[in-house]
Protein backbone atom coordinates (compact mmCIF):
# COMPACT_ATOMS: atom_id res chain seq x y z
CA UNK A 1 0.00 0.00 0.00
CA UNK A 2 1.39 3.51 -1.12
CA UNK A 3 2.20 6.02 1.98
CA UNK A 4 -0.13 8.29 2.49
CA UNK A 5 0.58 12.10 2.51
CA UNK A 6 -0.90 14.21 4.30
CA UNK A 7 -2.90 17.07 3.20
CA UNK A 8 -1.59 19.51 4.98
CA UNK A 9 2.02 19.43 4.90
CA UNK A 10 3.34 18.69 1.15
CA UNK A 11 6.49 17.74 0.92
CA UNK A 12 8.94 20.48 -0.44
CA UNK A 13 10.49 19.56 -3.75
CA UNK A 14 13.63 18.02 -3.09
CA UNK A 15 16.10 20.64 -4.56
CA UNK A 16 16.74 20.36 -7.97
CA UNK A 17 20.13 20.64 -9.76
CA UNK A 18 20.54 23.94 -10.77
CA UNK A 19 19.05 25.03 -14.32
CA UNK A 20 21.31 27.82 -16.07
CA UNK A 21 17.94 30.07 -17.48
CA UNK A 22 20.12 31.35 -20.48
CA UNK A 23 20.60 27.36 -21.62
CA UNK A 24 16.76 27.13 -21.08
CA UNK A 25 14.36 26.25 -24.38
CA UNK A 26 12.06 28.82 -25.34
CA UNK A 27 8.58 27.61 -26.16
CA UNK A 28 6.89 30.82 -26.54
CA UNK A 29 7.49 34.62 -26.26
CA UNK A 30 5.44 37.69 -26.47
CA UNK A 31 7.12 41.21 -27.63
CA UNK A 32 5.26 43.75 -26.65
CA UNK A 33 2.07 42.12 -26.96
CA UNK A 34 -1.17 44.67 -26.14
CA UNK A 35 -4.48 43.73 -26.11
CA UNK A 36 -6.94 46.42 -26.50
CA UNK A 37 -10.67 46.40 -25.83
CA UNK A 38 -12.09 49.06 -28.30
CA UNK A 39 -9.92 52.28 -26.90
CA UNK A 40 -9.58 50.68 -23.88
CA UNK A 41 -6.04 48.57 -23.08
CA UNK A 42 -6.95 45.31 -21.18
CA UNK A 43 -3.04 44.27 -21.24
CA UNK A 44 0.08 46.37 -22.59
CA UNK A 45 3.31 45.83 -23.98
CA UNK A 46 4.33 42.45 -22.27
CA UNK A 47 7.80 41.21 -23.46
CA UNK A 48 8.08 37.75 -21.66
CA UNK A 49 9.17 33.79 -22.64
CA UNK A 50 7.52 30.86 -21.52
CA UNK A 51 10.16 28.45 -21.57
CA UNK A 52 9.90 24.39 -22.64
CA UNK A 53 8.66 21.88 -20.38
CA UNK A 54 8.17 24.42 -17.53
CA UNK A 55 4.94 25.60 -15.87
CA UNK A 56 4.84 29.70 -16.25
CA UNK A 57 2.51 30.87 -13.75
CA UNK A 58 0.18 34.40 -14.22
CA UNK A 59 -0.28 36.02 -11.22
CA UNK A 60 -1.76 39.07 -9.90
CA UNK A 61 -5.33 40.61 -8.33
CA UNK A 62 -8.31 40.47 -10.21
CA UNK A 63 -8.42 42.30 -13.20
CA UNK A 64 -4.80 43.43 -13.53
CA UNK A 65 -5.24 41.40 -17.05
CA UNK A 66 -3.36 38.24 -16.74
CA UNK A 67 -6.63 36.20 -17.95
CA UNK A 68 -6.16 38.96 -21.06
CA UNK A 69 -3.03 38.07 -21.75
CA UNK A 70 -3.54 34.13 -21.82
CA UNK A 71 -5.83 34.28 -24.35
CA UNK A 72 -3.84 36.50 -26.27
CA UNK A 73 -1.59 33.48 -26.60
CA UNK A 74 -3.92 31.47 -28.91
CA UNK A 75 -5.27 34.23 -30.55
CA UNK A 76 -8.86 33.42 -28.40
CA UNK A 77 -9.66 37.41 -28.73
CA UNK A 78 -10.34 36.53 -32.14
CA UNK A 79 -14.07 35.94 -31.39
CA UNK A 80 -14.44 39.16 -29.22
CA UNK A 81 -15.19 41.50 -32.42
CA UNK A 82 -14.09 44.82 -30.88
CA UNK A 83 -10.66 43.34 -29.34
CA UNK A 84 -7.41 43.62 -31.12
CA UNK A 85 -3.69 42.73 -30.26
CA UNK A 86 -0.95 44.69 -31.01
CA UNK A 87 2.82 43.15 -30.98
CA UNK A 88 4.02 39.66 -31.14
CA UNK A 89 3.35 36.50 -29.68
CA UNK A 90 6.19 33.82 -31.04
CA UNK A 91 5.53 30.16 -31.07
CA UNK A 92 8.79 28.48 -32.06
CA UNK A 93 9.90 31.04 -34.08
CA UNK A 94 6.58 31.78 -35.73
CA UNK A 95 4.80 34.60 -35.03
CA UNK A 96 0.93 33.48 -34.33
CA UNK A 97 -0.53 36.95 -35.12
CA UNK A 98 1.29 37.43 -38.43
CA UNK A 99 -0.67 38.22 -41.66
CA UNK A 100 -1.79 34.49 -43.02
CA UNK A 101 -1.40 32.42 -40.09
CA UNK A 102 -4.89 30.24 -39.50
CA UNK A 103 -6.21 30.85 -36.02
CA UNK A 104 -7.41 27.55 -36.16
CA UNK A 105 -3.43 26.15 -36.59
CA UNK A 106 -2.33 28.14 -33.86
CA UNK A 107 -5.33 26.81 -31.33
CA UNK A 108 -4.13 23.26 -32.15
CA UNK A 109 -0.74 23.63 -31.31
CA UNK A 110 -1.46 25.93 -28.24
CA UNK A 111 -4.83 24.33 -25.85
CA UNK A 112 -6.42 25.66 -23.12
CA UNK A 113 -7.94 24.40 -20.39
CA UNK A 114 -10.71 26.86 -19.00
CA UNK A 115 -11.70 28.60 -15.68
CA UNK A 116 -15.20 26.25 -14.99
CA UNK A 117 -14.78 22.76 -16.60
CA UNK A 118 -16.62 22.60 -19.30
CA UNK A 119 -17.06 19.15 -20.96
CA UNK A 120 -19.00 18.83 -24.09
CA UNK A 121 -22.62 18.40 -22.70
CA UNK A 122 -23.74 15.46 -24.76
CA UNK A 123 -21.11 13.25 -24.99
CA UNK A 124 -19.83 10.39 -23.15
CA UNK A 125 -16.27 10.65 -21.36
CA UNK A 126 -14.60 8.93 -24.11
CA UNK A 127 -16.11 10.73 -26.73
CA UNK A 128 -14.76 14.05 -25.11
CA UNK A 129 -11.72 12.85 -24.78
CA UNK A 130 -11.14 11.91 -28.10
CA UNK A 131 -13.81 15.18 -29.49
CA UNK A 132 -10.89 16.82 -31.36
CA UNK A 133 -9.26 14.07 -32.95
CA UNK A 134 -12.41 12.97 -34.09
CA UNK A 135 -13.63 16.43 -35.21
CA UNK A 136 -10.25 16.92 -36.95
CA UNK A 137 -10.60 13.87 -38.97
CA UNK A 138 -9.59 11.04 -37.66
CA UNK A 139 -11.39 7.87 -37.71
CA UNK A 140 -9.44 5.08 -37.08
CA UNK A 141 -10.81 2.98 -33.69
CA UNK A 142 -6.88 1.87 -32.92
CA UNK A 143 -5.59 5.47 -32.91
CA UNK A 144 -8.75 7.26 -30.70
CA UNK A 145 -8.46 4.37 -28.11
CA UNK A 146 -4.53 4.66 -27.87
CA UNK A 147 -5.03 8.63 -27.82
CA UNK A 148 -8.08 8.57 -25.38
CA UNK A 149 -5.95 5.98 -22.83
CA UNK A 150 -3.18 7.98 -23.09
CA UNK A 151 -4.66 11.20 -22.72
CA UNK A 152 -6.45 9.53 -19.68
CA UNK A 153 -3.63 8.33 -17.80
CA UNK A 154 -1.52 11.58 -18.56
CA UNK A 155 -4.03 13.27 -16.73
CA UNK A 156 -4.73 10.78 -13.88
CA UNK A 157 -8.18 10.43 -15.11
CA UNK A 158 -7.98 6.61 -16.04
CA UNK A 159 -8.23 4.40 -13.03
CA UNK A 160 -11.46 6.45 -11.79
CA UNK A 161 -13.34 6.29 -15.38
CA UNK A 162 -11.65 3.35 -17.17
CA UNK A 163 -14.97 1.10 -16.00
CA UNK A 164 -17.52 3.67 -17.42
CA UNK A 165 -15.98 5.40 -20.58
CA UNK A 166 -19.57 5.68 -22.29
CA UNK A 167 -20.93 7.49 -19.25
CA UNK A 168 -21.60 10.87 -20.22
CA UNK A 169 -18.64 13.38 -19.36
CA UNK A 170 -21.59 15.54 -17.18
CA UNK A 171 -21.84 12.23 -14.96
CA UNK A 172 -18.57 12.85 -13.36
CA UNK A 173 -17.58 14.84 -10.27
CA UNK A 174 -16.32 18.64 -11.36
CA UNK A 175 -12.42 17.59 -10.59
CA UNK A 176 -12.88 14.77 -12.27
CA UNK A 177 -14.66 17.28 -15.16
CA UNK A 178 -11.60 19.48 -15.36
CA UNK A 179 -9.40 16.75 -15.59
CA UNK A 180 -11.16 15.30 -18.46
CA UNK A 181 -11.28 18.64 -20.26
CA UNK A 182 -7.60 18.34 -19.28
CA UNK A 183 -7.50 14.97 -21.12
CA UNK A 184 -9.44 16.53 -24.25
CA UNK A 185 -7.12 19.23 -24.69
CA UNK A 186 -3.95 16.81 -24.51
CA UNK A 187 -5.41 14.40 -26.85
CA UNK A 188 -5.06 16.31 -29.58
CA UNK A 189 -1.19 16.83 -28.42
CA UNK A 190 -0.31 20.71 -28.15
CA UNK A 191 2.57 22.13 -27.40
CA UNK A 192 1.88 24.70 -24.85
CA UNK A 193 -1.45 24.10 -22.71
CA UNK A 194 -2.65 27.42 -21.20
CA UNK A 195 -4.26 27.40 -18.40
CA UNK A 196 -6.92 29.95 -16.73
CA UNK A 197 -7.56 29.38 -12.97
CA UNK A 198 -8.40 25.75 -13.86
CA UNK A 199 -8.43 25.06 -10.19
CA UNK A 200 -10.59 27.84 -9.09
CA UNK A 201 -13.75 26.30 -8.84
CA UNK A 202 -12.84 23.25 -7.43
CA UNK A 203 -12.36 21.54 -3.74
CA UNK A 204 -8.57 21.03 -2.28
CA UNK A 205 -8.14 17.54 -3.04
CA UNK A 206 -9.25 18.13 -6.67
CA UNK A 207 -6.80 21.16 -6.51
CA UNK A 208 -4.37 18.74 -5.43
CA UNK A 209 -4.99 16.26 -7.92
CA UNK A 210 -4.11 18.67 -10.82
CA UNK A 211 -1.51 20.64 -8.89
CA UNK A 212 0.47 17.20 -8.81
CA UNK A 213 -0.71 16.77 -12.64
CA UNK A 214 1.00 19.76 -13.95
CA UNK A 215 4.39 18.41 -12.13
CA UNK A 216 4.42 15.18 -14.14
CA UNK A 217 2.57 17.00 -17.65
CA UNK A 218 5.22 19.26 -18.39
CA UNK A 219 7.52 16.48 -19.22
CA UNK A 220 5.18 16.38 -22.36
CA UNK A 221 4.37 19.87 -22.54
CA UNK A 222 5.07 23.84 -22.02
CA UNK A 223 1.83 25.01 -19.37
CA UNK A 224 1.03 28.20 -18.52
CA UNK A 225 -0.97 28.91 -15.89
CA UNK A 226 -2.90 32.07 -14.70
CA UNK A 227 -3.73 31.92 -10.84
CA UNK A 228 -5.26 34.37 -8.28
CA UNK A 229 -3.84 31.59 -5.43
CA UNK A 230 -0.08 33.14 -4.68
CA UNK A 231 0.51 29.46 -3.04
CA UNK A 232 -0.28 27.76 -5.97
CA UNK A 233 1.78 29.60 -8.11
CA UNK A 234 4.36 29.02 -5.65
CA UNK A 235 3.76 24.97 -5.48
CA UNK A 236 3.52 24.12 -8.93
CA UNK A 237 5.34 26.78 -11.47
CA UNK A 238 8.87 27.40 -12.27
CA UNK A 239 8.59 30.44 -13.60
CA UNK A 240 6.18 33.67 -12.61
CA UNK A 241 5.47 36.81 -14.30
CA UNK A 242 3.49 39.21 -11.79
CA UNK A 243 0.70 41.49 -13.47
CA UNK A 244 -0.70 44.64 -12.10
CA UNK A 245 -3.63 46.97 -13.98
CA UNK A 246 -2.55 45.63 -17.56
CA UNK A 247 1.03 45.86 -17.12
CA UNK A 248 3.98 43.30 -16.28
CA UNK A 249 5.42 44.39 -13.55
CA UNK A 250 8.44 41.30 -13.14
CA UNK A 251 8.96 38.60 -14.20
CA UNK A 252 11.67 35.72 -13.14
CA UNK A 253 12.14 32.13 -11.77
CA UNK A 254 9.60 31.38 -9.33
CA UNK A 255 11.61 31.01 -6.32
CA UNK A 256 13.44 34.61 -7.23
CA UNK A 257 10.15 35.97 -7.40
CA UNK A 258 8.87 35.00 -4.20
CA UNK A 259 11.70 35.57 -1.90
CA UNK A 260 13.79 38.38 -3.37
CA UNK A 261 11.14 40.20 -5.73
CA UNK A 262 12.82 43.20 -7.02
CA UNK A 263 10.06 45.39 -7.74
CA UNK A 264 8.42 47.34 -5.08
CA UNK A 265 5.16 46.48 -6.17
CA UNK A 266 5.76 42.52 -6.35
CA UNK A 267 6.84 42.66 -3.08
CA UNK A 268 4.06 44.33 -1.45
CA UNK A 269 2.01 41.62 -3.24
CA UNK A 270 3.25 38.58 -1.99
CA UNK A 271 3.98 39.56 0.99
CA UNK A 272 -0.15 40.05 1.35
CA UNK A 273 0.03 43.76 1.58
CA UNK A 274 -2.43 44.49 -0.56
CA UNK A 275 -4.75 42.11 -3.56
CA UNK B 1 -42.13 38.74 21.97
CA UNK B 2 -41.21 38.55 18.71
CA UNK B 3 -43.15 35.61 18.29
CA UNK B 4 -46.54 36.81 17.33
CA UNK B 5 -46.26 38.90 14.37
CA UNK B 6 -43.57 36.55 12.62
CA UNK B 7 -45.95 33.59 13.08
CA UNK B 8 -48.89 36.04 11.97
CA UNK B 9 -46.96 36.91 8.65
CA UNK B 10 -45.77 33.91 8.08
CA UNK B 11 -49.72 32.47 8.26
CA UNK B 12 -50.63 35.10 5.82
CA UNK B 13 -47.96 34.29 3.50
CA UNK B 14 -49.07 30.94 3.65
CA UNK B 15 -52.45 32.07 2.79
CA UNK B 16 -51.15 34.19 -0.02
CA UNK B 17 -49.32 31.06 -1.50
CA UNK B 18 -52.13 29.28 -2.06
CA UNK B 19 -54.35 32.31 -3.30
CA UNK B 20 -51.38 32.76 -5.84
CA UNK B 21 -51.58 28.76 -6.52
CA UNK B 22 -55.13 28.43 -6.80
CA UNK B 23 -54.96 31.58 -9.39
CA UNK B 24 -51.97 29.38 -11.26
CA UNK B 25 -54.40 26.70 -11.73
CA UNK B 26 -56.69 28.37 -13.04
CA UNK B 27 -55.14 30.38 -15.55
CA UNK B 28 -53.50 27.58 -16.71
CA UNK B 29 -57.01 25.13 -16.85
CA UNK B 30 -58.72 28.50 -18.93
CA UNK B 31 -55.78 28.13 -21.67
CA UNK B 32 -55.97 24.66 -21.71
CA UNK B 33 -59.85 24.45 -21.73
CA UNK B 34 -59.95 25.36 -25.36
CA UNK B 35 -57.30 23.23 -26.79
CA UNK B 36 -59.11 20.22 -25.57
CA UNK B 37 -62.83 20.77 -26.34
CA UNK B 38 -61.01 21.03 -29.49
CA UNK B 39 -58.82 17.92 -29.62
CA UNK B 40 -61.83 16.10 -27.91
CA UNK B 41 -64.25 16.86 -30.47
CA UNK B 42 -62.03 15.95 -33.72
CA UNK B 43 -61.07 13.12 -31.97
CA UNK B 44 -65.10 12.01 -30.73
CA UNK B 45 -66.27 12.66 -34.50
CA UNK B 46 -63.76 12.38 -36.69
CA UNK B 47 -63.18 8.45 -34.92
CA UNK B 48 -66.57 7.31 -35.87
CA UNK B 49 -66.17 8.61 -39.31
CA UNK B 50 -62.86 6.57 -39.85
CA UNK B 51 -62.63 2.76 -41.47
CA UNK B 52 -60.51 0.75 -43.55
CA UNK B 53 -61.45 2.60 -46.93
CA UNK B 54 -60.59 6.00 -45.41
CA UNK B 55 -56.75 4.73 -45.56
CA UNK B 56 -56.66 2.35 -48.56
CA UNK B 57 -59.40 4.15 -51.11
CA UNK B 58 -58.82 7.29 -52.96
CA UNK B 59 -61.50 10.09 -53.80
CA UNK B 60 -64.97 9.06 -55.50
CA UNK B 61 -68.19 10.88 -56.02
CA UNK B 62 -70.98 10.40 -52.76
CA UNK B 63 -73.17 8.33 -55.19
CA UNK B 64 -70.22 5.95 -55.35
CA UNK B 65 -69.79 5.57 -51.25
CA UNK B 66 -67.29 8.47 -51.27
CA UNK B 67 -63.98 6.38 -51.54
CA UNK B 68 -61.16 7.52 -49.12
CA UNK B 69 -58.24 9.84 -48.54
CA UNK B 70 -55.30 8.30 -49.27
CA UNK B 71 -54.31 10.56 -52.03
CA UNK B 72 -54.54 13.25 -49.72
CA UNK B 73 -52.94 11.59 -46.52
CA UNK B 74 -49.76 10.41 -49.18
CA UNK B 75 -49.73 13.97 -50.59
CA UNK B 76 -49.77 15.77 -46.84
CA UNK B 77 -46.56 13.65 -45.86
CA UNK B 78 -44.63 14.33 -49.19
CA UNK B 79 -45.42 17.40 -49.11
CA UNK B 80 -44.64 18.87 -45.58
CA UNK B 81 -41.63 16.63 -45.62
CA UNK B 82 -40.38 18.66 -48.51
CA UNK B 83 -41.58 21.49 -46.78
CA UNK B 84 -39.67 20.87 -43.66
CA UNK B 85 -36.21 20.13 -45.68
CA UNK B 86 -36.95 23.43 -47.30
CA UNK B 87 -38.06 25.53 -43.92
CA UNK B 88 -35.52 23.47 -41.46
CA UNK B 89 -32.54 23.91 -43.72
CA UNK B 90 -33.31 27.58 -44.41
CA UNK B 91 -34.54 28.38 -40.86
CA UNK B 92 -31.53 26.32 -39.52
CA UNK B 93 -29.19 28.33 -41.56
CA UNK B 94 -30.40 31.53 -40.61
CA UNK B 95 -31.06 30.71 -37.20
CA UNK B 96 -27.42 29.74 -37.13
CA UNK B 97 -26.20 32.82 -38.68
CA UNK B 98 -28.23 35.25 -36.25
CA UNK B 99 -26.67 33.35 -33.44
CA UNK B 100 -23.01 32.70 -33.88
CA UNK B 101 -22.04 35.22 -36.17
CA UNK B 102 -24.16 38.40 -34.34
CA UNK B 103 -21.83 40.72 -36.58
CA UNK B 104 -22.45 39.49 -39.79
CA UNK B 105 -23.59 42.27 -41.51
CA UNK B 106 -26.59 40.37 -43.39
CA UNK B 107 -27.66 40.21 -40.22
CA UNK B 108 -29.93 43.09 -39.66
CA UNK B 109 -31.58 42.38 -42.94
CA UNK B 110 -32.32 38.72 -42.27
CA UNK B 111 -34.28 39.83 -39.22
CA UNK B 112 -36.18 42.33 -40.87
CA UNK B 113 -37.24 39.80 -43.47
CA UNK B 114 -37.83 37.14 -40.79
CA UNK B 115 -39.65 39.48 -38.54
CA UNK B 116 -41.86 40.16 -42.11
CA UNK B 117 -41.89 36.81 -42.87
CA UNK B 118 -43.73 35.97 -39.43
CA UNK B 119 -46.43 38.44 -40.02
CA UNK B 120 -47.57 38.02 -43.36
CA UNK B 121 -49.90 35.84 -43.62
CA UNK B 122 -49.50 32.70 -44.73
CA UNK B 123 -51.95 32.88 -47.86
CA UNK B 124 -49.93 36.07 -49.35
CA UNK B 125 -46.74 33.76 -49.09
CA UNK B 126 -49.46 31.14 -51.32
CA UNK B 127 -49.37 33.83 -53.31
CA UNK B 128 -45.59 34.70 -53.73
CA UNK B 129 -45.42 31.28 -54.65
CA UNK B 130 -48.07 31.09 -57.42
CA UNK B 131 -46.22 34.27 -58.69
CA UNK B 132 -42.74 32.69 -58.42
CA UNK B 133 -43.42 29.42 -59.40
CA UNK B 134 -47.08 28.55 -60.60
CA UNK B 135 -47.19 31.18 -63.28
CA UNK B 136 -43.16 30.52 -64.26
CA UNK B 137 -43.62 26.99 -64.55
CA UNK B 138 -47.29 27.11 -65.96
CA UNK B 139 -48.78 24.51 -63.29
CA UNK B 140 -49.85 23.72 -59.77
CA UNK B 141 -47.23 20.56 -58.43
CA UNK B 142 -46.58 19.69 -55.01
CA UNK B 143 -43.03 21.07 -55.22
CA UNK B 144 -44.97 24.45 -55.60
CA UNK B 145 -46.83 23.98 -52.45
CA UNK B 146 -44.07 22.65 -49.95
CA UNK B 147 -41.99 26.26 -51.43
CA UNK B 148 -45.33 28.12 -49.99
CA UNK B 149 -45.35 25.62 -46.70
CA UNK B 150 -41.55 25.97 -45.97
CA UNK B 151 -41.63 29.79 -46.60
CA UNK B 152 -43.91 29.51 -43.45
CA UNK B 153 -41.72 26.76 -41.64
CA UNK B 154 -38.78 29.47 -42.46
CA UNK B 155 -38.91 32.56 -40.00
CA UNK B 156 -40.57 29.63 -36.79
CA UNK B 157 -37.56 27.36 -37.20
CA UNK B 158 -35.28 30.46 -37.41
CA UNK B 159 -36.42 32.29 -34.45
CA UNK B 160 -36.45 29.16 -32.58
CA UNK B 161 -32.56 27.98 -33.59
CA UNK B 162 -31.43 31.21 -32.72
CA UNK B 163 -32.50 30.88 -29.34
CA UNK B 164 -31.51 27.88 -28.63
CA UNK B 165 -28.22 28.54 -29.82
CA UNK B 166 -27.63 31.07 -27.97
CA UNK B 167 -28.62 29.65 -24.54
CA UNK B 168 -25.70 26.75 -25.13
CA UNK B 169 -22.84 28.51 -22.70
CA UNK B 170 -20.06 30.40 -24.44
CA UNK B 171 -17.59 27.83 -22.77
CA UNK B 172 -18.93 25.10 -25.06
CA UNK B 173 -17.80 26.75 -28.05
CA UNK B 174 -14.72 27.92 -26.17
CA UNK B 175 -13.52 24.89 -25.70
CA UNK B 176 -13.91 23.43 -29.36
CA UNK B 177 -12.01 26.28 -30.25
CA UNK B 178 -9.16 25.34 -28.15
CA UNK B 179 -9.44 21.96 -29.32
CA UNK B 180 -7.83 23.72 -32.50
CA UNK B 181 -11.56 22.99 -34.36
CA UNK B 182 -12.44 25.55 -37.35
CA UNK B 183 -15.93 27.35 -36.66
CA UNK B 184 -18.09 26.07 -38.15
CA UNK B 185 -16.91 22.32 -37.12
CA UNK B 186 -17.51 23.48 -33.71
CA UNK B 187 -21.12 24.56 -34.63
CA UNK B 188 -22.50 21.94 -36.26
CA UNK B 189 -20.63 19.33 -34.10
CA UNK B 190 -20.59 20.87 -30.93
CA UNK B 191 -23.06 23.85 -30.45
CA UNK B 192 -25.85 22.59 -32.53
CA UNK B 193 -25.93 18.97 -30.75
CA UNK B 194 -26.17 20.37 -27.67
CA UNK B 195 -28.88 22.44 -28.61
CA UNK B 196 -30.52 19.56 -30.70
CA UNK B 197 -33.81 19.01 -28.67
CA UNK B 198 -34.75 22.70 -28.46
CA UNK B 199 -33.66 22.66 -32.29
CA UNK B 200 -36.25 19.92 -32.79
CA UNK B 201 -38.84 21.57 -30.95
CA UNK B 202 -38.67 24.54 -33.37
CA UNK B 203 -38.78 22.50 -36.12
CA UNK B 204 -41.99 20.50 -35.26
CA UNK B 205 -43.27 24.00 -34.21
CA UNK B 206 -42.68 24.93 -37.69
CA UNK B 207 -43.92 21.20 -38.96
CA UNK B 208 -46.97 21.41 -37.47
CA UNK B 209 -48.18 24.96 -38.24
CA UNK B 210 -47.78 24.34 -41.75
CA UNK B 211 -49.23 21.05 -41.75
CA UNK B 212 -52.53 23.03 -40.85
CA UNK B 213 -52.48 25.30 -43.60
CA UNK B 214 -54.65 25.23 -46.09
CA UNK B 215 -55.24 28.27 -47.85
CA UNK B 216 -51.34 29.02 -49.72
CA UNK B 217 -51.82 25.60 -50.87
CA UNK B 218 -54.88 26.93 -53.12
CA UNK B 219 -52.74 28.68 -55.82
CA UNK B 220 -49.75 26.38 -55.43
CA UNK B 221 -49.97 22.03 -55.16
CA UNK B 222 -53.94 23.18 -56.75
CA UNK B 223 -55.79 19.99 -54.95
CA UNK B 224 -56.54 16.84 -56.58
CA UNK B 225 -58.76 13.85 -56.65
CA UNK B 226 -55.97 10.75 -57.24
CA UNK B 227 -52.98 9.49 -55.62
CA UNK B 228 -49.72 10.19 -56.52
CA UNK B 229 -46.35 10.41 -55.57
CA UNK B 230 -44.93 13.05 -57.70
CA UNK B 231 -44.32 16.34 -56.79
CA UNK B 232 -44.36 17.38 -59.76
CA UNK B 233 -47.85 16.77 -60.19
CA UNK B 234 -50.82 18.71 -58.62
CA UNK B 235 -51.01 17.32 -55.48
CA UNK B 236 -53.82 17.02 -52.59
CA UNK B 237 -53.10 17.89 -48.52
CA UNK B 238 -55.88 16.88 -45.98
CA UNK B 239 -56.02 20.64 -44.56
CA UNK B 240 -57.42 21.43 -48.26
CA UNK B 241 -59.30 18.65 -48.12
CA UNK B 242 -60.82 19.57 -44.76
CA UNK B 243 -61.64 23.30 -46.40
CA UNK B 244 -63.31 21.38 -49.35
CA UNK B 245 -65.28 18.97 -47.64
CA UNK B 246 -66.46 20.89 -44.62
CA UNK B 247 -68.44 23.15 -46.84
CA UNK B 248 -69.89 20.53 -48.99
CA UNK B 249 -73.66 19.63 -48.60
CA UNK B 250 -73.70 15.92 -48.05
CA UNK B 251 -72.86 14.73 -45.41
CA UNK B 252 -70.78 11.91 -45.77
CA UNK B 253 -68.26 14.59 -46.99
CA UNK B 254 -68.45 16.80 -43.52
CA UNK B 255 -68.05 13.80 -41.66
CA UNK B 256 -64.99 13.04 -43.87
CA UNK B 257 -63.84 15.98 -43.36
CA UNK B 258 -63.50 15.34 -39.56
CA UNK B 259 -61.82 12.19 -39.87
CA UNK B 260 -59.60 14.09 -41.99
CA UNK B 261 -59.01 16.38 -39.31
CA UNK B 262 -58.37 14.12 -37.12
CA UNK B 263 -55.81 12.26 -39.31
CA UNK B 264 -54.08 15.40 -39.61
CA UNK B 265 -53.80 15.58 -35.85
CA UNK B 266 -52.43 12.03 -35.38
CA UNK B 267 -50.07 12.65 -37.95
CA UNK B 268 -48.27 16.13 -36.13
CA UNK B 269 -48.66 14.05 -32.74
CA UNK B 270 -46.71 11.10 -34.60
CA UNK B 271 -44.13 13.27 -36.25
CA UNK B 272 -43.35 15.15 -32.68
CA UNK B 273 -43.44 11.39 -31.16
CA UNK B 274 -40.89 10.43 -33.16
CA UNK B 275 -38.71 14.18 -33.21
CA UNK B 276 -38.96 13.54 -29.52
CA UNK B 277 -37.87 10.00 -29.44
CA UNK B 278 -34.82 10.44 -32.02
CA UNK B 279 -33.00 13.07 -29.68
CA UNK B 280 -34.04 11.06 -26.68
CA UNK B 281 -32.05 7.81 -28.18
CA UNK B 282 -29.03 9.84 -28.29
Amino acid sequence: MEEQRPLTSRPVPAAQPVERVENLKVRMQTKSLSVYYGKKLGVGNVTMPIYANKVTALIGPSGCGKTTFLRALNRMHDLTPIAHIEGEAILDGQNIYAPGVDPVEVRRKIGMVFQRPNPFPTLTIYDNVVAGLKLLGVNKKSILDEAAERSLHQSALWDEVKDRLRAPGMSLSGGQQQRLCIARALAVQPEVMLMDEPTSALDPISTQAIEDLMTTLKEHVTIAIVTHNMQQAARVSDFTGYFLTGELVEFGPTNTLFTAPKDPRTEAYITGRFG
Amino acid sequence: MMRAPVNGNLRRRQLWDKVMLGLLILGSLIVVAPLLLVLGKVFVTGFSAINLAFFTQDFQPVEAGGGGLRHAIIGTVLMNLLALLIGGVLGLAGGILLSEYPDHPVNPTLRVISDLLNGLPALLKGLVIYTLVVITTGRFSGVAGALALGLIMVPIVLRATEGVLKLVPWSVREAGLGLGLPRWRVILSLVLPAASSGVITGLMLGFARAAGEAAPLYFTAGGSQFLNFNLGQQTESLALTIYKYANEPSPLRVEQAWAAALVLTLLVLIASLLARWVTRAR
